[in-house]
């Protein structure tokens, strides 16, 4: 049963990559078989761990892009100074193989459903698990209200773009480019603040549930901006991912 | 890396609890020794950039868990987590 | 047995053998690592202070750097394996503290704003062998590397050469820090590979 794997022990599955998608420049997908995988939730992750022929390891934590169901897909950003993000996106290809564990996360997961209307809020690649709860959404046929909010620092650096321009029943998107808009751009052209959320985010009063996921100054920024509108702390879960890779 | 961008989650040490606890506890709620604050492990200010893992309380900063670990032995402090309320396999899914 | 991933390679890399511990790399980094926020004391309210001697010394910011200080160019060894050779630091050699003071203590622990502490016995901070640092690279310590000053105690593991250093006090038993509370060796010596207790 999907879902069962969330507790137990956890041992690490040889996985292998049978397809690569480029996202961006600097984020690609990876979509693994791994044998003994017993299927995830959306919104887990995994933990990767590459071993070097001299016994190095480096081992790091990577959102699941793909929705329950779907093939196991995670998409990595390469990070400048990363030790595993470079390896993962620039080097590693079809066959290759690496170890993960996982699924992993209770916390930050949503199963596409309820009443309650549902706000997403990604930065960058933070975009990733929210990804997966959108495709479990779309999947289940779920009308649960949704909205995204995604900053990206320009157009070539939105993931899923394609996507995402052809949003499912429910769903709304809204962007935001930071650094450059192209010609014609009718999004938002800025970083997130509380004047943007407040016409983007559900009314308080509607009881929504929140989902952040970007860098820690990002998520701290978004998180302090939908308490001010008078979101009770504990309905914004929250997933901060680190700037190593 | 910019050193506030050092400062992560409970989400980020997920596996490695579950290694230790046999459970995923990020979904958990913790209570801090120090100042009574209860929330949930997954939003402990972690810091894995050291020489071991740090936990505190997102409400006081105490430290409220300590992870070393060697290639043969791990050594952990919940000294600064009073209690831990794991919630049932049945009642999580 | 752990997958073999084809073609991926760690960063660091090899040195000479009389300048590497066992078990370390070399890294062109200068990696920070922390276990807290970075704090963040105004100069005008900084002092350095030595305890546990006949009576507390203290010194202001201002009064620390009119010390006797000097330029240090050392090897440093992280625990987490990564060593960075020659680094330059400047600052006053724990000596001239320590000399302020009457005492006969056998140990010292360091305290640091943010709570960070860190223990060591006094012949591994005395004789020319440890500083309070608040230089680095002839620019002023930056606060996440432990600045405006850390304790700097190269022959030791580097989580013995404490950021944010505020005082010692002198003590007459050992007491374990921080880390050495939580597995880490009491004393920390990279050549014995001292990393963890019982090592």
């Amino acid at each position: 049963m999907a879902g069962a794997a969330l507790l137990g022990r956890l041992t690490w599955l040889a996985a292998e990559v049978v397809d690569a998608v480029q996202e961006t420049p600097r984020v690609r997908t990876l979509v693994l078989e791994a044998d003994g995988w017993d299927g995830h939730r959306a919104g887990q992750h995994v933990d990767v761990r590459l071993t070097a022929e001299d016994g190095y390891q480096a081992e790091r934590s990577y959102s699941i892009a793909s929705a329950p169901g779907e093939p196991l897909a995670v998409t990595v950003e390469e990070l400048e100074d990363g030790e595993v993000s470079p390896y993962l996106v620039s080097e590693a290809h079809e066959g290759d193989r690496f170890e993960i564990r996982g699924p992993i996360g209770g916390y930050f997961v949503w199963d596409g459903s309820g009443e309650p209307p549902v706000l997403l809020i990604a930065g960058g690649s933070g975009v990733v698990p929210l990804m997966s709860m959108i495709r479990h959404r779309a999947r289940t046929g779920s009308r649960t209200p949704t909205r995204l909010l995604y900053s990206s620092r320009s157009y070539e650096d939105v993931i899923y773009r394609a996507e995402l321009d052809e949003p499912a029943d429910g769903l709304e998107v809204f962007q935001t480019l930071t650094r450059s808009q192209p010609p014609g751009w009718a999004g938002y052209a800025r970083r997130i603040d509380a004047e943007m959320l407040g016409e983007v985010a559900w009314p308080a009063a509607e009881e929504p549930r929140v989902f952040v996921c970007g860098s820690t100054r990002f998520v701290d920024t978004a998180a302090d901006g939908l308490v001010g509108m008078g979101y009770p702390p504990q309905s914004i879960r929250t997933e901060r991912f680190g700037a190593t890779g | 890396m910019r050193v506030d961008e050092m400062r992560l989650d409970g989400n980020a040490i997920g596996g490695l609890l579950i290694e230790l606890f046999g459970t995923d506890l990020t979904g958990s709620m913790g209570v801090c020794a120090s100042c009574g604050a209860r929330g949930h492990v997954a939003t402990l200010d972690v810091y894995v950039h050291a020489p071991g893992v740090v936990g505190r309380c997102r409400s006081c900063g105490a430290v409220m868990i300590r992870i070393v670990r060697s290639e043969t032995r791990t050594w952990l402090d919940l000294s600064g987590t009073r209690t831990i309320e794991i919630a049932d396999a049945a009642a999580l899914e | 047995m752990s997958i073999i991933s084809r073609g991926f390679r760690g960063r660091g890399h090899e040195g000479p053998p009389d300048r590497v511990p066992p078990g370390q790399y070399l890294t062109d980094d200068f990696p920070v690592l922390s276990a807290g926020p970075t704090p963040h004391t105004p100069l005008t309210e900084w002092t350095f202070t030595v305890t546990g001697g006949s009576e507390p010394v203290s010194w202001t910011w201002d009064e620390f750097r009119e010390l006797p200080s000097e330029e240090v160019t050392k090897d440093i060894h992280c625990v987490t394996k990564w060593s960075k050779l020659d680094t330059a630091w400047h600052g006053v050699s724990v000596d001239t503290l320590l000399d302020a003071v009457e005492h006969d203590a056998a140990f010292v622990m360091a305290f640091c704003d943010g709570g960070y502490t860190t223990n060591l016995p006094l012949e591994d901070v005395t004789d020319g062998k440890a500083w309070v640092a608040y230089t680095y690279q002839g620019e002023p310590l930056d606060p996440e590397h432990g600045g405006p000053a850390r304790l700097l105690v190269p022959h030791l593991y580097f989580w013995k050469s404490a950021k944010w250093v505020r005082s010692l006090d002198l003590r007459d038993e050992d007491e374990p820090g921080f880390w050495e509370s939580n597995g880490y060796h009491i004393r920390g010596d990279p050549w014995l590979e001292q990393r963890y207790w019982g090592d």
